[in-house]
């Protein structure tokens, strides 16, 4: 593999990574509160629609954006309202916005654009285009660096350093800052927080609203970003992966871009090469699709470390008497 | 509870049977979904011409998972429907497990293989996808300026890859030397619908060279076409003509007509002949679009080549290899 190829590879991984990552850091956000998520999937899906039905109609992919927000956010709620406050079970609660979403969709775009449950193709404004950081031309010339700048950092959508920005960001908020200890604390120890006078109820429905938040950009990235509009079922099981990885980063920010950098490897390498020859031995695809599912399993069984989710996590909290 | 669930069924099946006229067709379309733009939606749009012209009417059904597969055809067949047409070669098994429960009514399989000895009322279509192929595969190597061109494909089945060995014959017999890449999406019923991984193969596969590249992947292919465009390379289409997507970036679409096997087997109605037809460049079942979105990018040379190597396939001069008959490509690798 030549230095240009590695960079095509790397390219790729980025592409694939970020709405893993988002995805990701939205389920991290979830889970420390003690609320699990495996609805991901649903909300990146009516992001992806509602960002590519709102930019479709207006022109405007700002609109989008803010839309896909609104409408995972939205689900959210109604995740929380499930799971928080009618202290429902929240894998079911999940599952059944998963089914929400994937009905939904199709059923609003149909009634809208009638064009079979896909939004029209975007033009011009109604996409994200990619951003050329500055120097990337004048620095391409330069050996091995210049390359690196030009194709693999520079020359990706916005959305794309949003979300490697929000690694940094959600490390910041969950461990140097009151709201960050409170909300860890609401899912290791839900009744310790409640002593202590602050509201679980709250603090939970705003772990679930930020988790709205950034499954709302994962999925107008996926429509808008990498796709030009919206077609059924288009998530095609990246909230699952992003929940794979989340238990593989063991519930940390910086693990959890580490581990969705690596599964988004796995995915480009497979697009790349079908079949590795590794000298005689030669490894189907199916290996490379399957292993991010593979390594979660190994990790969950506890041959590498031990994977302790937040203790709290699943369980709705009944306040004692 | 039992008894709950068997009045519902009643009323299930009541609500069927109210609707149904005598006879009416019945169309069930494969998980890929009725508006695919492609393979499915070539199988409505037959019908919907059929309705138009007759002024028949018919029912149809998206199947949304594997298990209603068996479930929507006895509904069908219990409701009176004849005949029955499915979409997809998903649809052989169940088609042959339900037929000998329903002797007076007819299946229609299309893209499937039922034995017509054990089930005398199923009627299998299958397409020459190979030969098809083999003609956008001349058009791609005649339009590439790298002498690379690739495929995508979605769910990796031996059907799939007849459309890739087509594809890739057709690029030799143009230039020996000719490089054609071919990937597969996925192995899941999922690689019918993931665009965002048909735009990252069409990336890697233009980062290796290519410059055309054809879709025979269903959703997926919404994501190739997209990125072809976004590239500036020119993309096939598939089954449905897909040519005014991208207009003038679509070099051609490899039909094929699906809608007029449906068309035929509406207006046959419950008289069907039955049995096993294969639908090849001869009959029409197959061939490659050329319209006022594509007409520039068409040269007469390539035109005349093409045409040529149709009528040579069709007098049995070329043989293209079908990939299913052995399971193996002369001219691709997998």
């Amino acid at each position: 593999m030549d230095y240009n190829t590695l960079l095509q590879v790397l390219d790729s991984t980025v592409r694939l990574a970020t709405p893993l990552l988002l995805a990701c850091l939205a389920g991290l956000f979830s889970e420390r509160s003690g609320v699990i998520d495996i609805g991901l999937e649903g909300k990146m899906l009516i992001a992806a629609f509602f960002s590519a039905a709102i930019a479709a109609m207006t022109g405007s992919v700002w609109l989008g954006l803010g839309a896909g927000i609104v409408s995972a956010v939205l689900l959210s709620l109604v995740h929380g309202l499930a799971s928080i406050t009618f202290r429902g079970n929240q894998l079911i609660s999940g599952v059944a916005i998963n089914f929400l979403a994937a009905g939904l969709t199709v059923l609003i775009a149909q009634d809208w654009f009638g064009q079979g449950g896909r939004t029209p193709s975007l033009i011009g404004g109604g996409r994200w285009g990619n951003i050329t950081l500055p120097f990337a031309d004048t620095l391409s010339g330069v050996p091995v660096i210049g390359p690196l700048y030009a194709q693999l950092i520079s020359g990706h959508s916005l959305l794309v350093y949003v979300g490697f920005l929000m690694v940094p960001l959600t490390w910041w908020v969950l461990f140097r800052t009151r709201f960050g200890l409170r909300l860890r604390a609401v899912g290791e120890s839900p009744e310790a927080v409640d002593t202590a006078g602050v509201s679980v109820v709250g603090l939970r429905y705003a772990a679930v609203a930020i988790c709205g938040l950034l499954c709302g950009i994962a999925g107008s990235y996926l429509a808008t970003g990498l796709q030009a509009g919206f077609v059924k079922d288009m998530t095609a099981g990246r909230g699952y992966i992003a929940l794979a990885a989340l238990i593989f980063a063991k519930w940390r920010p910086w693990h959890a871009l580490g581990a969705c950098l690596l599964f988004g490897l796995l995915q480009a390498v497979a697009l790349r090469y079908q079949n590795i020859d590794l000298g005689g031995i030669t490894i189907p695809v199916q290996v490379m699709d399957a292993l991010p599912y593979i390594l979660t399993v190994v990790i969950l069984a506890g041959f590498v470390g031990k994977a302790i989710p937040p203790r709290a996590g699943g369980e709705p909290y009944v306040k004692e008497r | 509870m039992t008894m709950m669930k068997s009045l519902l069924g009643a009323t299930a099946a009541l609500a069927l049977t109210s609707g149904a006229a005598l006879a009416d067709p019945a169309l069930i379309y494969d998980l890929g979904g009725k508006f695919d733009k492609s393979f499915n939606e070539a199988a409505f749009n037959g019908a919907e011409r059929w309705a138009e012209e007759t002024g028949g009417s018919y029912r149809d059904i998206e199947l949304q998972s594997e298990a209603q597969r068996e479930q929507a055809l006895r509904r069908f067949a219990e409701a009176g429907f004849n005949p029955i047409i499915t979409t997809g070669f998903s649809m052989s098994t169940p088609i042959d497990n339900v037929a000998g429960d329903y002797p007076d009514t007819k299946f229609v399989t299309i893209d499937g293989y039922v034995d017509p000895e054990e089930h005398p009322n199923v009627k299998s279509i299958l397409f020459a996808e190979e030969q098809g192929s083999y003609l956008v595969g001349m058009l791609a190597a005649m339009a590439s300026e790298t002498n690379t061109v690739s495929f995508v494909g979605g769910m990796d089945i031996p059907l799939i890859r007849a459309f890739a060995c087509g594809y890739a014959q057709g690029a030799k017999a143009v230039s020996d030397d000719i490089e054609v890449i071919a990937n597969m999406t996925g192995t899941t019923p999922a690689a019918w619908n993931d665009p965002v991984k048909g735009s990252e193969l069409t990336n890697a596969q233009i980062s290796q060279g290519s410059d055309v590249v054809f879709a025979a992947a269903g959703g997926t292919g919404i994501g190739v076409l997209q990125t072809a465009a976004d590239k500036d390379i020119l993309s096939i289409g598939v089954d449905s003509n897909q040519n005014y997507l991208h207009p003038g970036q679509v070099l051609t679409s490899m039909l094929k007509r699906v809608d007029v096997a449906t068309y035929d087997a509406m207006q046959a109605g419950a008289d069907l002949e039955t049995g096993v037809e294969t639908l090849a460049l001869e009959d029409n079942g197959v061939g490659y679009a050329l319209d006022d979105n594509n007409r520039e990018l068409i040269t007469e040379e390539m035109q005349a080549a093409v045409d040529e190597a149709r009528q040579k396939i069709i007098d049995g001069e070329i043989e293209v290899h079908d990939y299913r008959s052995d399971d193996s490509c002369p001219a691709l690798s997998f």
